[in-house]
């Protein structure tokens, strides 16, 4: 009924050019809209592929800036087909470029042909965190002295206020040495890809730093980071792995700039 | 179109945190990240930089700290490239907000946006996809231009797209639709000389009958771009808006009628992707200096009274 009213049908002529338009971006087998052409009543196909190829392209070329190591790994061929699936299934819902790919490490890891490299979604999420570390909030990070400052009776409710560019990624791969060797030009060595491996990423200054984070301090780091004592985190470091060295993570983690305040409970 | 351009600094200007840096009559270029050291190690030249709005709206990091760096010792002009003013849906608040606050971080001379619209209900699509040219979008449009100008408090440039094709829906031209625009809404226009070429070009009309249908008295920017060569379903010549080249020579020659018509408009050279070496893209910004310096010496009032 709504169709055969000329009001509304006007409406819609008149804002329906958008919903028209998009119909078939982003699924080639569908035809472009009837109501676009050339000039003179000429065909439109190869005019509204133009549009089509822009938004696919530019999308693919958006996940290859932001994952380069992984483009390393697989190869540029495998990287873009991969990268065309996932951009057709989940095009960005926001206009900034650099919050895209958020989901394409679970889709890789659901890739039936990336199934032989299981590490490679790891290296993606190290990747996706690196380019949030870059943007985030500028701070200062929490100085050397800061900690010492804190009377040692009062150490373990010490809570930490995380730098806004702190960002860590567990794998059960070594997916810290495979981004490292594949995120610089240069020969890559043969890897060992089975050894677990915790990255932190941080950016204290300007430039963004990723480490391998020692055992137990990916445990350490996530308890701290979710606002919780420094005494539970490190109870919960200890449980986790045995050899946690307490004394070398605070040093590392004041080092990276993990944190950028500190206060104590109540 | 100065005061266009710069209407915020007539007033209160205690405030400004980085220099004036007046735009009149420069040529520009598209800062590139990879320029940035070549750039920085020449002494502050003749020119201006214009950037891509959404990039720079992270919370922090090297993208603010170059701009920063390039916006003490020269005039920025900030290009917005997904506000989707063509499109039907309202704008994004979130959006307009993160622009307004970097126009007021940048205090740029320039602010522009697109005739084009890029986001439908959720989905961002990433290119400046085209619209109708009817009553209906044309109001439509304007409120999206009220809208913008009176949240950053101040008139943006409104840029001419390049479009591959025509909608069955339009009944206005796209010259009649930008000059109904401006007087609307008081907003200026970014008329970009590549899109019209490639444009009047894929439609099969006149570049110079466009140009002498175009608002110019109205232009506060111009954009220069290289494009590409396609075919369109009958085997004809298709031309694709691509910036990854020089500026074409016929390209050049309308940019030279428009400027001895206008006298000199602020100029920007944008190549973005196979981007060169940054002496290839000076040199194409000193080629359109040189063309606007030309200008500048034929409309001094001394020598324009004397012809007479």
């Amino acid at each position: 009924m709504r169709r055969s009213d000329p009001e509304i049908r006007r409406l819609d002529d008149q804002t329906g050019y958008a919903a028209g338009f998009v119909s078939a971006l982003l699924d080639p087998r569908r035809a472009p809209p009837d109501f676009v052409s050339g000039p003179n009543g000429k065909a439109a196909s190869k005019r509204y592929a133009v549009y089509r190829n822009n938004v696919t392209v530019s999308l693919i070329d958006a996940l290859a800036a932001t994952f380069p190591a992984t483009m390393r790994i697989t190869g540029v061929d495998f990287f873009r087909a991969m990268a065309r699936f996932h951009v057709r299934a989940t095009p960005p819902t926001s206009p900034l470029l650099f919050e895209y790919g958020r989901h394409f490490p679970d889709f890789i890891e659901g890739y039936d042909h990336a199934r032989p490299m299981p590490w490679l979604a790891d290296v993606a999420r190290i990747e996706r965190a690196w380019l949030d570390a870059y943007h985030a909030a500028d701070a200062e990070p929490l100085p050397p002295q800061a900690l010492a400052a804190i009377p040692p009776e009062q150490l373990a409710d010490a809570i930490l206020t995380p730098h806004p560019t702190t960002r860590i990624v567990r794998s059960r791969y070594s997916a810290v040495t495979i981004f490292a060797a594949n995120r610089v030009d240069g020969p890559v060595t043969r890897i060992d890809a089975s050894e677990p491996e915790d990255a932190l990423v941080t950016r204290p200054g300007l430039e963004v730093m990723v480490r391998r984070l020692p055992p137990g301090g990916a445990i350490f780091l996530s308890h701290l980071v979710a606002g919780e004592p420094l005494g539970t985190a490190a109870s919960a470091a200890f449980a986790g792995a045995p050899e946690f060295d307490l004394p070398a993570n605070i040093a590392g983690m004041i080092e990276a700039g993990v944190f950028s305040g500190t206060h104590t409970r109540g | 179109m100065n005061e266009l351009a710069n209407s915020q600094r007539s007033g209160a200007s205690a405030a400004l945190r980085f220099p004036a840096h007046p735009v009149a009559g420069l040529a520009g270029t598209s800062l590139k990240h990879t320029h940035l050291p070549a750039i920085l190690a020449d002494d502050p030249q003749r020119g201006f930089f214009e950037v891509h709005a959404e990039n720079y709206m992270g919370a922090g990091g090297p993208p603010h700290d170059t701009l920063t760096r390039i916006r003490r010792d020269y005039p920025v002009s900030l290009h917005g490239v997904c506000m989707s003013i063509g499109g039907p849906q309202p704008l994004d608040k979130v959006h307009l907000g993160r622009f307004k606050a970097l126009v007021d971080r940048y205090e740029p001379a320039l602010v522009s946006e697109h005739l084009a619209w890029s986001t439908h209900e959720t989905t961002y699509f990433n290119d400046l996809l085209p619209l109708p040219y009817t009553q209906a979008t044309l109001a439509r449009v304007a409120d999206h231009i009220d809208e913008m100008q009176e949240t950053i408090g101040r008139p943006i440039l409104l840029e001419n797209p390049s479009t591959y094709v025509l909608f069955s829906q339009s009944t206005m031209s796209e010259t009649d639709f930008l000059g109904e625009l401006v007087r609307r809404t008081g907003c200026g226009l970014l008329l970009d000389v590549n899109n019209v070429f490639v444009s009047a070009t894929n439609h099969g009309y006149s570049a110079l009958g466009y140009l002498a249908d175009f608002p110019l008295q109205h232009v506060g920017e111009i954009h220069l771009a290289g494009h590409a060569e396609q075919a369109d379903d009958e085997g004809d010549l298709l031309l694709i808006d691509s910036h990854d080249g020089p500026v074409a020579d016929a390209v050049w020659k309308l940019y030279d009628i428009v400027i001895d018509r206008r006298g000199p408009i602020p100029t920007l050279i944008e190549w973005d992707s196979d981007i060169p070496d940054w002496p290839i893209l000076k040199a194409e910004a000193t080629a359109a200096q040189a063309i606007l310096d030309r200008c500048a010496h034929s409309l001094m009032p001394g020598k324009a009274y004397a012809a007479q």
